[in-house]
Parts: structure tokens; sequence; C-alpha cells
């Protein structure tokens, strides 16, 4: 590669438009890169979870509706999995929001020093603690909890409500900090106008403050929803992995369509019609992300609109 | 729109013998916990119903006293205070923050509607104290709104975004919502220097209606703008008050020399 003196010397620089197209073609070659690897992805799930739909004889209706999942009696209806994904996400986003959102408010608009410094770095850490850690805490802390509220209505203490109280605390620090960032973007001309109305620091937070910020809010809300949704290890650990009927209550042990995809994967030989199966799993839980990304977009341009 | 015509309007009303609105006495103020002090011993009485200026070079302390009137100052750290700051005979500094402001209105330099409808940003201060019937909340849109000059342009679209207006209707939006709580005294802080001429001679004139039954202060670079719209005014420089007293005196006849050279235009 390295060139001569005289070489350079002779040519000095690479012609103006060569450059330019050089450019061209190396950042574009970048994108068509992330944009086959997405397209092959999505292509590739689909393609493969569809099978069980065209090629399997299974009922898109009946693998939806279905109220059983028993591969080794080739049943699979995904409801109760379809069920305990959205109960956890739910639930957990319902822990979750009050608290982020109350720590949000205290650290930008009362005490932005220590948050920023103190409170930020502390939330954050939370982020990069391994799944793993937090199913092993769940599995003894909350699943014991359960026990000793619930007594015997818990079983072992494994079910919905340990395995949202656990996706809680792993999507609080994206949601706090989501909204912190939300907050701290509400320009402070906002807080002058009202506070020069003759209106207190809660009715300024309340009626200006959240309500300028709600689109970011909501954005918050729905990456947490989407961590929460799939979420599968520590969910795995503390939920009771019970896959072939409708959980009755939130005590009562379950599965998400994550955990099946993983807890089955162990015994499908590949090209069966359980194998298939758990690919459609894998489309459900493609689309539903993609559905939470489009919300995502939705209000991010709604916002924006509202801004201009 | 000539400006003359804001300037005839405008007749500068007699300030003596008029009752005082705020009284400023032997004024200190610092920031930093003391570390700068950007006021100094101010002494100066705002007449009531009257349209009094400040001007003054970048830096004056002008705005720094304008944020003293309605205790907006409380919000920067490390401001520290002595001296006397009467508003009709009260202590500034020993009232409720809160009820002072809804008596003391503020305009500030960059138009700040809120990201809400016309309607429920001139009702967010009014709907703040208690509960409001819609023919009530209507009244008080007609009637700020008239006031403001903004309620021909607006009245059949009092559902849009504030936000959606252009900069001149913006702050006489945020006008009209000032005046939505009945202040007895608005403060103006540089009010038309993000706004166009034309929005500029709107606004101004509109400072010389409001004067009629409000106390207007007014912050502002332009001195022209002095001249035209204030009954009196008051010439800031480096934390000093350096001359106060009827515009007319003070532009055509400055005892100071650091008045006369300000506005001859030797410093700015």
């Amino acid at each position: 590669m390295a060139k001569t003196k005289e070489e350079y010397k002779d040519k000095k620089m690479m012609p103006k438009g060569q450059l330019e197209s050089v450019g061209l073609g190396l950042t574009g070659a970048c994108v068509a890169v992330v944009a086959i690897v997405v397209v092959a992805l999505i292509f590739m799930v689909a393609q493969q979870g569809l099978t069980t739909f065209f090629a399997d004889g299974i009922g898109f209706g009946s693998f939806i509706t279905g109220q059983n999942w028993i591969p080794s009696d080739g049943r699979f209806g995904a409801l109760p999995l379809i069920v305990g994904s959205f109960s956890v996400t739910l639930l957990s986003t319902l822990f979750t929001l009050p608290i982020a959102l109350g720590s949000a408010i205290f650290v930008v608009e009362i005490q932005p020093g220590f948050g920023r410094k103190i409170f930020q770095p502390l939330v954050e850490l939370l982020v990069g603690i391994p799944s793993v850690v937090y199913g092993l805490i769940g599995l003894t802390v909350v699943n014991a909890a359960m026990r000793s509220i619930f007594g015997a209505a818990a079983g072992t203490g494994a079910g919905i409500l340990s395995g949202a109280i656990v996706l809680a605390v792993m999507i609080l620090p994206t949601v706090t900090t989501l909204s912190i960032d939300a907050l701290a973007a509400v320009p402070n001309a906002y807080r002058e106008g009202s506070y020069a109305l003759g209106c207190t620091r809660w009715q300024t937070v309340w009626h200006v403050v959240l309500k300028s910020a709600m689109p970011s809010l909501m954005t918050a809300v729905i990456m947490g929803m989407t961590r929460a949704f799939g979420e599968t290890l520590a969910v795995q650990m503390v939920i009771g992995g019970v896959e072939k009927s409708m959980p009755a209550g939130l005590l009562d042990p379950a599965a998400t369509l994550t955990t099946a995809l993983t807890s089955g994967l162990s015994n499908a030989t590949t090209g069966s019609v359980e194998y298939h199966a758990l690919w459609s799993l894998g489309l459900i839980l493609l689309a539903m992300s993609l559905f939470f990304i489009l919300i995502i977009h939705l209000i991010g341009s709604k916002g924006a609109a509202k801004h201009d | 729109m000539s400006q003359d015509r804001v300037f005839e309007q405008s007749e500068h009303r007699s300030v003596q013998g008029v009752e005082t609105e705020i009284e400023v006495k032997d004024f200190d103020l610092w920031y930093d916990n003391g570390g700068f002090q950007a006021l100094k011993h101010i002494n100066l009485d705002i007449p009531k119903s009257r349209c009094t200026a400040f001007i003054g070079p970048s830096g004056c302390g002008k705005t720094t006293l304008l944020r003293t009137f309605n205790r907006m100052c409380d919000f920067t750290e490390g401001v520290k205070t002595e001296g006397t700051l009467k508003f009709e005979g009260q202590q500034i500094f020993e009232m409720d923050a809160n009820a002072l402001r809804v008596r003391v209105g503020m305009v500030f330099q960059h138009p700040n509607p809120f990201p809400m409808s016309i309607r429920d940003n001139i009702l967010y201060g009014p709907a703040r104290m208690g509960k409001l019937s819609k023919e009530e909340g209507d009244e008080i849109c007609e009637r700020t709104l008239t006031e403001a000059a903004l309620w021909d342009e607006v009245k059949d679209n009092l559902a849009k975004s504030g936000l959606a207006l252009s900069g001149g209707q913006a702050q006489r939006l945020c006008i009209a919502r000032a005046l939505a709580t009945e202040p007895e005294v608005l403060l103006m802080d540089e009010p038309t220097s993000a706004l166009d001429p034309i929005s500029t001679s709107i606004v101004e004139q509109l400072m010389v209606e409001l004067a009629q039954e409000h106390t207007v202060v007014v912050v502002t670079h332009n001195m022209q703008q002095a001249t035209r719209v204030a009954d009196k005014t008051a010439f800031f420089y480096r934390g000093n008050l350096i001359e106060s007293g009827p515009t007319v005196e003070v532009f055509s006849n400055p005892k100071e020399q650091r008045t006369q050279e300000y506005l001859s235009g030797r410093f700015s």
C-alpha cells in the first residue's frame, strides 16, 4: 500500500472527484452491510417462523389462541406464553414508572447537583449488572419473599409476580435515566413562565414540565417495556417455567415467549414441527419489538411536530 | 406603522406627586454568596400607573433589579440582599412569593408560550388559583387578548398551539397570559429585543396603553424605546443608579456626566 515519495510527488493527491467517489463508496458500503443484515435477519425469522403455519399445517389462529403449549404432545398453543410475556411486561412497567418518574422529578427539579453527580451514575450502575445476577437475587430474595407474604398460595414463590418484580428492577435504570433526560430537556423558559404567574413548584412540575416532556416520557416507558419484553434469563430463573397451561393468577408459575423459546431449544431437533414452532415464537417477539419501535417513532414525530 | 404615532400617543405623563407602587431604598444585592455586588445602594421610586424604563449598558444591574420586584431572583442560587424593597408598602422579601407574583406579572425577553393551546396559555395562571367555569374562561381570554391586541388575530382559533404563533404574536400572548391574573404591576425584561420592527412597534404601543391602569416597568437596551414609552427613566451603570427622573428631563437635560455620555453613545 505504501507509496514512494516520488509517487506522492507525482500525483500530489487523488483527484477530488475520485476522492469523493471513494468516500461515497466506503460509507455506502457500510450502509449496505447494515441494511442487508437487518433484512436478512427479518427474512430468516419470518421464513422459519412461517413454516409452522404453511408447511406444518398448524393454523395461525389456533397457534395464537391455543391454551396449551405441550410440544411433546404436538400441542402448540402460544397463548399462555403471550399472556405471560405481556403480564410481566405491563406489571413491571407499572411498578417501575412511579419510582422512575418520582426520582426523575426529584433529580431534575429539586436537587440537580446531587442528581447529576451521585444519583444518575448510581442508577446507571444497575444497567451493568448481568441478568443472571438479577435472576439469582430474584430466586433467593423475591421468591422467598413471595412465600413468606402469601404462604401456601405462592407455592415455591416462582410466578408472574416474582418475574415482574425482578424485571421492574432491571428496567428501572433505563426508564429513570430516560425520564431524567426528558425532564431536563424541558426549556427553562417554561418553568420561569409558570413561576412568574405565581405558580408553586409542584404546579409547575405537574402542569408544565411533565406535560411538555410527555412524548419523551412515553418513549422512556416504551424503551423499558421493550427491554422487559425481551429479557429472558432472569425471568426464566424466577417465573417457574410452566408452559403447558394458562396461569390462573399472578402467583401462578408461568412462562414467557422468551423463556419457552430457550427451554424448548434443547429438546427440539432441527427441522421438526417443534423447532419451527419455536421460530414462530421468535417471529412474534420480533413483530412485537418492531411494533414498540414503531410507537416510539410515532411519538417522536408527533413530539417534533408539536415543537416546531 | 410609524414610530412617530406611538411617540405622539405616549405623551409623557407627569411622575411628580404620583403614588409610589414600588419603593427601593438603600438596596444592595450580591451574587455568589456575596462574591459579586450587582446592585449598590439603589434608591428609586416606581410611580403607580406609569411606565418606568430601566436603561444602561449590559451588566449594569437593570434586569437584576427588575427580577427582585417579583422575587424571580429567588431561583438564582447565592443571592443576598440588604435594604428596603416595598410593594404597596409591604416588604417584598417578607411576602409570600407566589402571592406576590400573581400581583406582579412578568414578560420575558424571549416569548415563552407554553406548549399548549392559546386558551390554555391564557388560563394557566387563573386555573391554578381556583376552578374556572367555561364562561369565566371565555371572559378572561377575550379580555386579556383584547388588552394585548391579539384578539382579532386569534379569536377564531383559540385551540391553536401557542407555539404556532409568530414571534410578535407569541410575545403578545405572553403579555395576555401575564394580564390574566389581573396583576397591578407588569415587569417587562427587554420584551422587544427578539422581535421585528413592526411587532416591536405594536408592543411599545401596548406598553403605553397598559400603563394607563397598570404600573409598567420595562428594561430596555433601546434608548429610543425608553423615550417613546416611558414616563420615568432610570439609568444604571455598573450596579449603581446614576440618574432617574421624568424621561424628558433625563434625555434632554441629564444631570450626570455618565448619563450624558451614555445617551450620546460614547459608551454602551
